[in-house]
């Protein structure tokens, strides 16, 4: 799925990087707990968080995540911003919550990271 | 590559915000070395755990990469309180972090199995009072 994509389904409004709205992302991850995504690993993925703090930016960029969505309008901090402008990963903000947001994507067929149970 | 290469950094551990900063740092110098981004990438989630625990555990300390023809190694060494239950602390979910810490998106007890997922040997060496040192070594097929 493209990122632009994710923006029009989420209604989201880009906060920076709009010009790497054409890259595709393969999965999604949605969590507020940083070293629960950081256990997780999967090549070009969008993160969708309520967390907002400089670490959401920094697990984003060690994990080669390519698109970071903060749900319930959260907006990032303008340090943030500097961060993922230098680091290429694309922040958007939609008015869905979590649980709405990643229903949307995963219905819309990104399905994220299947865990094997039982 | 015929020699090794070590790069040192110093995790400034008064600040979580600017917390990263070293291991964003080795991203950089493992991409322009021409590694492998599958690589790359387990050695900057590795010490970004590490990095991330030192700032809130320790009070920052000072972090060794070491790029040679078949490893690299990353050590991260501190002064901090030590770890009492080297065990318990590498189980999953087990974490002494605060609530203040939690509220930013750490400890969750995933920090120390995070580091040791990712790499092909963890060895920790800590002393309560004195401080702690993990060596982790990532292989390069």
């Amino acid at each position: 799925m493209k990122i632009s994509t994710i923006k029009d389904l989420l209604e989201a409004d880009v906060i920076c990087n709009e010009e790497l709205l054409e890259k595709e992302v393969y999965s999604a991850c949605g969590s507020d707990m940083m070293s629960d995504v950081l256990a997780y690993v999967k090549d070009q993925a969008v993160l969708m968080t309520g967390l907002v703090n400089s670490q959401v930016v920094r697990t984003a960029e060690m994990m080669d995540m390519v698109c970071i969505v903060f749900v319930r309008s959260k907006q990032p901090t303008p340090e943030m911003i500097q961060l993922a402008r230098e680091s290429g990963i694309v922040l958007m903000a939609t008015k869905r919550r979590m649980y709405e947001a990643c229903g949307i994507l995963y219905s819309n067929g990104l399905v994220g990271n299947k865990v094997n149970v039982g | 590559m015929a020699e090794s290469i070590t790069f040192k950094f110093d995790v400034d551990g008064s600040d979580f915000t600017s917390a990263g900063q070293a291991s964003a740092d080795v991203k950089k110098n493992l991409r322009q070395l021409g590694l492998s981004p599958e690589i790359i990438r387990r050695v900057s989630i590795a010490m970004y755990e590490g990095e991330i625990n030192m700032v809130i555990h320790a009070g920052g300390g000072q972090a060794f990469v070491t790029v040679s023809e078949n490893d690299i190694t990353i050590l991260l060494s501190d002064k901090g309180p030590g770890i009492k239950d080297i065990d318990k602390a590498m189980q999953e979910g087990y974490s002494t972090a605060t609530d203040n810490v939690r509220s930013l998106g750490f400890g969750a007890g995933m920090g120390l199995p995070n580091m040791k997922r990712y790499t092909d040997f963890m060895e920790i060496k800590s002393v309560v009072g004195e401080g702690t040192d993990i060596t982790m070594r990532v292989d390069i097929k």
